[in-house]
């Protein structure tokens, strides 16, 4: 045996090494100098060359097992083209879009049921608004707790805390244009999402992996979601021009019928694409954060340098407080997401440095900001809607400066990149606590009004 | 002897860590002077190795460096952090207490070393 037939065999070898999805280039070189080295050492003690590439591959170890145990570290790479199901098994996710269809459809069915009882768009009740989460995503959570395959216990703890929320929400006695309805409205599909973190974990929501599974699974849900509302809307808006002739109101009620449902059945679908088509995003994700984290870190310090000329003490709207959420909501999403999206080994580049200044800028922005209010707040009072403006400032006011102090000693070397992640995947049940608390604890405070 | 693997997963990480204290390694080098130190008796299989390190990367116990010598292949190289020491000491407390409960009843009791070793 030759010479180059061991190095054909090994070329061969490293192939199949290549195939697994969770083992990178670099991770091929590694194993690659390990089976040379192992050859070599046989080599010298007197084996033939191609008894000494037997050998050594056999320790090497089972080419299955040995990329089932990358792809348990390194999950992040293997949500490439897979799920990961059960315990350890990965498997393809194409499969199963027949559960998808039914919860879409029921989904979407529920939807029309509601909207026919509500005479939505003539009359809009209250009622209507306030449980819009409910009649959706309880679909969501049941669709993952078939998926994963709940135990009955399990599907138990699933269910009572949405049923619970059912509860608190419609035995509320809301007065009569009361603004703590208004905030239960906004967030209880917050809430709710959070609850489909369980059905969606298996039930390990303890498990900080899994809960960063969750972080990329949202953030690539609302991606699906936005493409295949774009779509729908061009559909629609085409369906409404060819209508046009037949009468003004054809295409008005057509729209009426399909947009709820479409919406509702989307939610599903869109969960059911993250779960079985994650290439496609996976590519899109590092490209949107390179493409979005620089254009905040220019926008941002701008916004805070005119703040702090001008002077923030000028007139600025009294719910400006509610731009400033959105903002730090987005500036913590670019986070997550360049942060589901990175390799935890990799050590800190210029893309890190970028969105520190996004960061900063941020909270440099939002803390002139809350300064202003915070003072105002004495002349003006309370009222729910600057408790919850205000709260969950706090809250991402916390996240944010805890995430730029483990962000500097991550970038000076002096902290892993698993720090940053672990303190986020942490944070994760303060955003859910907060959330519940404004559905729940508001509305009690300022007695319903 | 053939050592259960639960016990072999269990002693990976002190083991990698304890060899890493010593100073910086790679892949190769760890996995020959774990056969070393025990003779040949704990016997990992090869690639296993790697998800490890790899792990114990993440967490931030050891740093990785990929260096070629004038001569000899380019290699991933391993060296333990502070924090890699501190999670060393830990597993050391842990594994002492272990042995010696177990060196004392072992030694106790013949009969029970007898059920142990059917366990």
């Amino acid at each position: 045996m030759s010479a180059e037939a061991t190095e054909s065999q090994i070329a061969e070898w490293r192939t199949y090494v290549a195939d697994a999805a969770a083992v990178n280039g670099h991770d091929v070189e590694e194993l690659e100098t390990h089976l040379r080295d192992q050859i070599a050492e046989l080599n010298a003690a007197g084996l033939a060359a191609d008894e000494a590439f037997l050998i050594a591959v056999k320790r090497m170890g089972d080419l299955d097992t040995l990329s089932r145990e990358f792809a348990r570290e390194h999950r992040g790479r293997l949500w490439k083209q897979l799920v990961l199901r059960s315990d350890d098994e990965a498997a393809t996710a194409a499969a199963g879009w027949f559960e998808a269809l039914v919860f879409a459809l029921a989904a979407g069915l529920a939807i029309q049921v509601v909207r026919l009882s509500a005479d939505f768009p003539d009359g809009a009740p209250s009622w209507l608004m306030r449980n819009l989460g409910l009649f959706v995503l309880p679909f969501l959570a049941g669709y993952f707790a078939r998926r994963r395959q709940l135990e009955p216990r399990a599907w138990l703890v699933a269910a009572a805390p949405i049923a619970g929320l059912a509860l608190a929400v419609n035995l509320f006695p809301y007065s009569v244009d009361s603004v703590t309805e208004v905030l239960v409205a906004v967030h209880l599909p917050v809430l709710l999402w959070f609850l489909v973190a369980y059905p969606y974990m298996r039930g390990s929501i303890g498990s900080h992996e899994r809960r960063m599974d969750f972080v990329r699974f949202t953030g690539e849900w609302a991606i699906y979601y936005a493409l295949i509302a774009l779509g729908g809307g061009v559909l629609l808006g085409l369906t409404a021009l060819i209508l046009e002739p037949l009468g003004p109101n054809v295409a008005e009620s057509v729209i009426e019928w399909v947009l709820p449902s479409g919406a509702a059945g989307a939610v599903i679908v869109a969960a059911w694409l993250v779960e079985s088509k994650q290439r496609v995003v996976e590519n899109m994700a590092p490209v949107l954060t390179t493409l979005f984290t620089p254009l905040f870190a220019l926008m941002l310090p701008v916004a805070a340098v005119t703040y702090a000329v001008s002077g923030v003490a000028g007139d600025f709207d009294r719910e400006l407080l509610g731009v400033f959420d959105a903002l730090l909501v987005v500036v913590l999403g670019l986070v997550l997401y360049a942060m589901s999206a990175r390799e935890p080994a990799r050590p800190p580049g210029f893309m890190d440095h970028v969105q520190l200044v996004a960061i900063v800028s941020a909270l440099a922005l939002d803390l002139m900001v809350l300064g202003a209010m915070v003072a105002r707040i004495g002349d003006l009072g309370f009222t729910p809607n600057r408790i919850a403006a205000l709260g969950l400032n706090l809250v991402l006011l916390i996240n944010l400066a805890r995430t730029v102090w483990l962000s500097v000693g991550f970038l000076r070397g002096r902290l892993p990149f698993h720090r940053l992640e672990r303190w986020q995947t942490s944070y994760l049940p303060v955003f859910a606590l907060w959330v519940a608390i404004v559905v729940v604890g508001l509305p009690l405070m300022f007695a319903f009004n | 002897m053939h050592i259960d693997k639960d016990l072999v997963a269990a002693s990976a990480t002190p083991l990698v860590l304890a060899i890493l204290a010593s100073g910086e390694s790679y892949g190769y080098a760890i996995l020959k002077r774990v056969r070393e130190l025990s003779d040949g008796e704990l016997d990992w299989t090869d690639g296993m190795l790697y998800p490890l390190l790899h792990r114990l990367s993440r967490l931030g116990y050891v740093t990785t460096e990929w260096r070629s010598p004038p001569e000899g292949r380019r290699r991933r190289y391993y060296a333990i952090t502070d924090d890699g020491r501190a999670a060393l000491a830990e597993h050391r407390r842990q594994w002492l207490t272990v042995t010696r409960a177990l060196g004392d009843v072992l030694r106790g009791s013949s009969r029970l070393t007898l059920a142990v070793g059917m366990a």
